[in-house]
């Protein structure tokens, strides 16, 4: 088939190089795109920023998985280890004890144990969590605020528009760089 | 529990003293030797895994074109098919993908503070790049939407012509509604309701699972209806594919008028030769296209007043205009109770000053913007209508590059490719 092959034109040459110029002028267009925002260095991923969260439940429902990527996360240094806790018990506990009506969370994914006396540590067991955000409104309203919700990057997806940042009445989603991709609380900043 | 209930009265009582998320308890300091276990922050996929991503997209559009125009291999493109499927399909969950990286791209010119990802970038331009060289190759055998359909088609049924280029306008109007409500930062159309993303993700709404069942039902006897009438992505390859180096030549030397290649495609892309006479005669094409070139500005202006006036309808698909409609109604006491969008408003505890003033710059845009949305609507159905009536001439049967989707299922009816492959002799 060798003798049969087509003799490179000027014309050829002359498509090539336009269609080559064109490819590279709409990447230059992209590229300034890409630049125009502060964080174009590097990939960005979602996260919720705690402080705008309202904890209005759709995080768990909104997501584009089931369940949903966005988890309740503990930050440790601001707990106060409360005997009491709102984030773990329901608003009026009949005892505070581990049993299930007293519990806030619906799928009992916070674990309590002693540790010494007053003080009680209260662990998220990530697996059970739906992320709704119960126990960070219980933590937010009566305690320190330790609790809060957050994107889990092992789980998600990263799509190009977030399902939950479209129906997130607190515009709380927003895009942070890959290489710091949590927006912790407090203490644990850092 | 008295002690309890008196406890929490207590607090209630205290909290409008204490600011949100202040320390209302000091983190105690243990006697016994107790350590906090460390908040676990699992990473993000690695960087560099997202430019691989680009290289496997790279890879497989270039695969493609080969398969698709040198080899002309339907087997090659169906095993390319399938490791789409499983690659951007199921390991990458559908995201990011070109199509919806359409949004993207027009949400970075509306909104400046959005920076676009280069991996979306580069995901928007290397199929669009690649269809300069040689055509769609993307919808051949990479796009996992297309393939989701490629490998439901059980039996094509023959579409009618008045159907197939009516429904052909539905991909420019999913198109420009794309583009508004992702500039104006209002949804991402296109990826809310993709029929495939719950395939690949295993999970989803009742109403995407129900469109998901819907268009792969459809999608058994109409080849790749997404693909040909829906798809905003596809009018972007539309438009480049007709420049490519390298197309698809069914037949490469002579055509024999066969017409197998044409009852072998599933997607209604070739078109026939044109008959020697124009059936009206000259006259009736000439004042038909007049006609419709007429109708063209009628189109257009009826479109955009149209457009104008559902601009406040669009508008309620931003968050911030339903939310400061809500308040102001709720303020006006003209309703009851709270939402959680007002909810929301009241906790942060933003002005409503600046809430209605934000709303009503987006609904200005919205007006614009569904100006232009509907002068856009008007536009491609007129020029659909000049289109239809300029007569083209065509000796043989031809695949249109721009309705191609390369999916190399004609090469093998092809008396020339059976002579070129000696299949004839071997039987003989």
């Amino acid at each position: 088939m060798a003798n049969e092959r087509e003799k490179v034109t000027r014309r050829d040459i002359l498509g090539f190089g336009l269609r080559g110029l064109g490819a590279l002028a709409a990447a230059g267009g992209l590229g300034a795109l890409a630049l125009r925002g502060k964080a174009a260095t590097t990939e960005t991923v979602w996260q919720i920023d705690p402080d705008k969260c309202t904890e209005c439940e759709l995080c768990a429902t909104a997501c584009v998985l089931t369940p949903s990527a966005v988890k309740a996360v503990h930050a440790y240094a601001q707990c106060g280890y409360c005997e009491l806790c709102f984030g773990f018990f329901e608003d009026e506990p009949n005892s505070l004890d581990t049993a299930a009506e007293n519990q806030r969370c619906p799928t009992g994914a916070i674990k309590r144990t002693f540790v010494e006396d007053p003080y009680y540590q209260y662990v998220i067991d990530e697996p059970l969590c739906i992320g709704c955000g119960k126990c960070v409104k219980g933590c937010n309203a009566f305690g320190n605020g330790s609790l809060f919700l957050q994107v889990r990057h092992d789980r998600c997806v990263n799509c190009n528009q977030c399902a939950i940042a479209t129906a997130c009445p607190a515009d709380a989603l927003v895009r942070v760089p890959a290489d710091q991709p949590y927006l912790l609380k407090g203490r644990e900043i850092g | 529990m008295k002690r309890l209930r008196a406890i929490y009265y207590g607090l209630l009582l205290i909290l409008p003293a204490l600011a949100f998320g202040v320390e209302r308890f000091p983190p105690p300091e243990f006697e016994s030797h107790y350590h906090a276990p460390a908040t676990q922050m699992p990473v993000p996929r690695a960087e560099w895994l997202f430019y691989l991503d680009i290289a496997v997209l790279a890879a497989a559009l270039v695969l493609a074109g080969y398969l698709s125009l040198k080899r002309r291999s339907r087997r090659g493109l169906f095993a390319l098919t399938v490791f789409s499927i499983a690659y951007f399909g199921f390991f990458r969950h559908g995201c990011v993908c070109p199509v919806g990286s359409v949004q993207n791209v027009a949400l970075a010119i509306g909104q400046p503070q959005y920076a676009l990802p280069i991996v979306v970038g580069a995901f928007f331009l290397l199929p669009l790049a690649a269809a300069l060289f040689v055509g769609r190759a993307f919808c051949a055998g990479v796009c996992p939407l297309g393939a989701a359909q490629d490998i439901v088609l059980l039996k094509p049924l023959k579409m009618p012509a008045w159907l197939e280029h009516a429904l052909g306008v539905l991909p420019y109007i999913y198109l420009g509604a794309a583009v508004l409500f992702a500039a104006t930062g209002s949804a991402f159309l296109v990826c809310q309701y993709d029929p495939f993303i719950s395939i690949y993700r295993t999970s989803g709404t009742p109403l995407l699972l129900g469109i998901t069942a819907g268009m792969l039902a459809v999608g058994t006897v109409v080849g790749r209806p997404y693909c040909r009438f829906l798809c905003p992505y596809g009018v972007l390859l539309r438009w480049l594919a007709p420049f490519a180096r390298w197309r698809v030549n069914i037949a490469q030397k002579e055509c024999v008028q066969c017409h197998l290649c044409k009852d072998a495609c599933p997607y209604g892309a070739i078109r026939l030769p044109t008959p020697a006479e124009n059936p009206g005669g000259r006259r009736e094409g000439r004042s038909r296209l007049a006609r419709h070139l007429l109708l063209l500005p009628i189109l257009l202006a009826a479109g955009g007043a149209l457009g104008y006036f559902s601009g406040s309808a669009f508008a309620t698909r931003h968050i911030t205009v339903r939310q400061a409609s809500r308040v102001w109604l709720e303020q006006q006491g003209k309703v009851k109770g709270t939402t959680l969008e007002s909810d929301a408003v009241y906790q942060q505890g933003q002005p409503l000053k600046d809430l209605l003033r934000a709303a009503s710059r987006i609904r200005r845009q919205f007006d614009i913007g569904g100006l232009l949305l509907g002068a856009w609507i008007g536009l491609v159905i007129g020029l659909k209508l000049v289109f239809l009536s300029i007569r083209r001439r065509r000796t043989d049967y031809e695949a249109d590059p721009a309705a191609c989707l390369a999916c190399g299922r004609c090469y093998r009816f092809c008396p020339e490719e059976h002579a070129r492959t000696e299949v004839l002799e071997k039987i003989g």
